[in-house]
């Protein structure tokens, strides 16, 4: 068994999700080597091969560019799979790597088998067991299901930029502004989901964590809305969190929100869906409608 | 211009599931179905182009058993000009790969400019159909975008990375690009539109004019995860439940 795994270079650093994905390959067992789009310099904290084509070439975002760089190095290691972490990176360059390969592709892996790979389903409320049809497979890997493994030092092996792409360019990186609201330094925050049902009662929410002396987060439908600014999302496109105390009204829980606050030391749901996967992570379950009991317990609170 | 929008077909995802007799799927019966969220952005986008530039005619197309006609005819009732529905009734079974060899079979004589979907579906979720078709058809894509403008035979977009940042990209057509949530606001269907849609055309092909290939990923099984963390639940009148919440916060010296 032989592995190749893409890690991300981001902001000036390794992203940490290369080391999930170091996790997985030990989980799987056998050989891995590893490849970057990055400067020649990175130092990943690995027992193995890193290949690495230089980032001032090859650019953080180009697809076609990046692939082909990841299919040399295949056609010389000769890997079972391709893994990649599920992010904005790896689901945008997988699918094209495995129609390139020939390969079939198993998206935001949880879990390991023997029969295969386990993969969530309909919003995480079910899982399927799926395995490749394929001798070799590209898999990505949900963001926080293997924990991360830092091993020894790697021998890097730079990788030449040989090609190019004329049909796409890559024109620099915008940033959220934060606006004054750190959530990462709160220690309680009450957060408010699509459960909240219109703007108007966004003020509900709001005198819960008056009251609880926290901050006002959101999950990503309601900053979709309008109805609370980006600086407020909590989740995987947001801000990460894990305050002492982490109250979620009226959010399902979609992986991508659980990823940004199940590290919190204690969480409450506050959710009419008993099924909601948000209970999967909450510490309390309150099963009401937000409209009705957030307003008493905030009425209890302050008295 | 011409431009394709694919839409999925998707049951309401608060939905309670449960697996099919079969195993490999969940049961599709007593299930209210929608328009992909997604896809729903990929619609509106299109139809925004079409009222920017005028010339564009839009075709959006859907893969399922009968009832996916609702999702085309919203679609139409939305501003999409036609509609392609390729009848499967096992379409659920069918996987990334194959879906997308299908799209691009129907796509591959069609000269279209841009093709728009969701960047992946809220009951599958593989994120793979949209840059498969790509890559089978040899067009550019971008996906995840959260931010789409078309200027001088080229898109300008913006696609969604973790924490807060997006990256800026310029691609030639052809293209396919992947809609990510927070695109735009889409809009209600206005009954005279509604009315309008249901004249559209809307034609009808089987999945094996389209599909020539196997699967290269296979389902084993479908199942309900276990229960991970046996938190506790509080249930009854709000008055009783706030108190007990109250007293655990206060047990566990967190207020």
């Amino acid at each position: 068994m032989k592995l190749l795994l893409v890690g991300e270079y981001k902001n000036g650093n390794i992203d940490d999700s290369f080391y999930e994905l170091v996790a997985f390959a030990q989980k799987v067992g056998g050989e891995a080597v590893a490849f970057f789009v990055a400067p020649s310099d990175i130092k990943p904290e690995f027992n193995g091969k890193v290949y690495v084509a230089d980032v001032s070439k090859a650019k953080e975002y180009n697809p076609k560019v990046h692939r082909d760089l990841i299919l040399k190095v295949a056609e010389k290691e000769n890997p079972d799979y391709i893994v990649l972490s599920h992010s904005s990176y790896g689901w945008d360059l997988a699918p094209r790597i495995a129609f390139k390969w020939d390969a079939g592709q198993i998206s935001e892996i949880v879990e390991v088998s023997d029969e295969g790979f386990i993969v969530p389903f309909c919003n995480a409320k079910l899982r399927r067991l799926l395995k490749p049809n394929t001798e070799k497979a590209v898999l990505t890997l949900q963001s926080g299901a293997f924990a991360p493994a830092k091993e020894g030092s790697a021998q890097i092996e730079s990788v030449d930029v040989d090609v190019q792409d004329e049909g796409l360019e890559f024109e620099g990186f915008e940033i959220v502004e934060k606006g004054g609201v750190d959530l990462t330094k709160a220690e309680i925050i009450v957060s408010a989901g699509r459960g909240v049902g219109k703007k108007e009662n966004i003020e509900i929410v709001e005198k819960l964590a008056k009251a609880l002396g926290g901050e006002l987060g959101a999950s990503r439908p309601v900053v979709d809305a309008g109805w609370l600014p980006p600086e407020r999302q909590v989740g995987t496109t947001g801000q990460t969190v894990a305050p002492k105390l982490y109250v979620a009204c009226g959010i399902s829980g979609a992986i991508q929100h659980l990823a940004g606050m199940k590290k919190s030391n204690f969480i409450v749901a506050i959710n009419k869906d008993k099924d909601a996967p948000i209970s999967e992570v909450a510490d309390v379950f309150v099963v009401a409608d937000l409209l009705e009991f957030v307003p008493v317990l905030t009425e209890k609170l302050s008295s | 211009m011409n431009v394709l929008v694919c839409v999925k077909q998707v049951p309401d995802m608060e939905s309670k599931f449960t697996v099919s007799s079969d195993g490999l799927w969940y049961d599709q019966s007593d299930l209210t179905y929608k328009i992909n969220e997604y896809d729903e952005y990929a619609v509106e986008e299109a139809v925004r182009l079409k009222e920017k530039l005028g010339d564009v005619a839009i075709t959006v197309l859907s893969i399922g058993p009968d009832r996916v006609k609702e999702a085309i005819r919203k679609a139409l009732a939305l501003g999409a000009d036609k509609g392609a529905h390729i009848k499967d009734d096992e379409a659920h079974l069918k996987d990334p790969y194959q879906i997308a060899t299908i799209i691009s079979n129907y796509a591959k004589d069609k000269n279209f400019d841009i093709i728009f979907t969701g960047m992946q579906s809220e009951d599958r979720g593989s994120a793979q159909v949209g840059a498969l078709v790509a890559e089978m058809l040899d067009y550019n894509c971008v996906t995840t975008i959260v931010d789409f403008e078309y200027a001088d035979g080229k898109v300008n977009v913006k696609r969604e990375l973790e924490g807060g940042i997006k990256a800026k990209v310029k691609a030639n057509l052809p293209v396919v690009l992947t809609c990510q949530l927070g695109l735009n606001t889409v809009r209600y269907p206005t009954l005279p539109n509604i009315m309008k849609a249901k004249r559209k055309e809307l034609k009808e092909f089987d999945v094996s004019e389209f599909l020539n290939v196997e699967p290269k990923v296979i389902t084993l099984k479908a199942f309900v995860p276990e229960k991970k963390k046996g938190g506790i639940v509080l249930e009854g009148a709000p008055d009783e439940i706030a108190d007990k919440l109250i007293k655990i916060l206060k047990e566990k010296a967190i207020i």
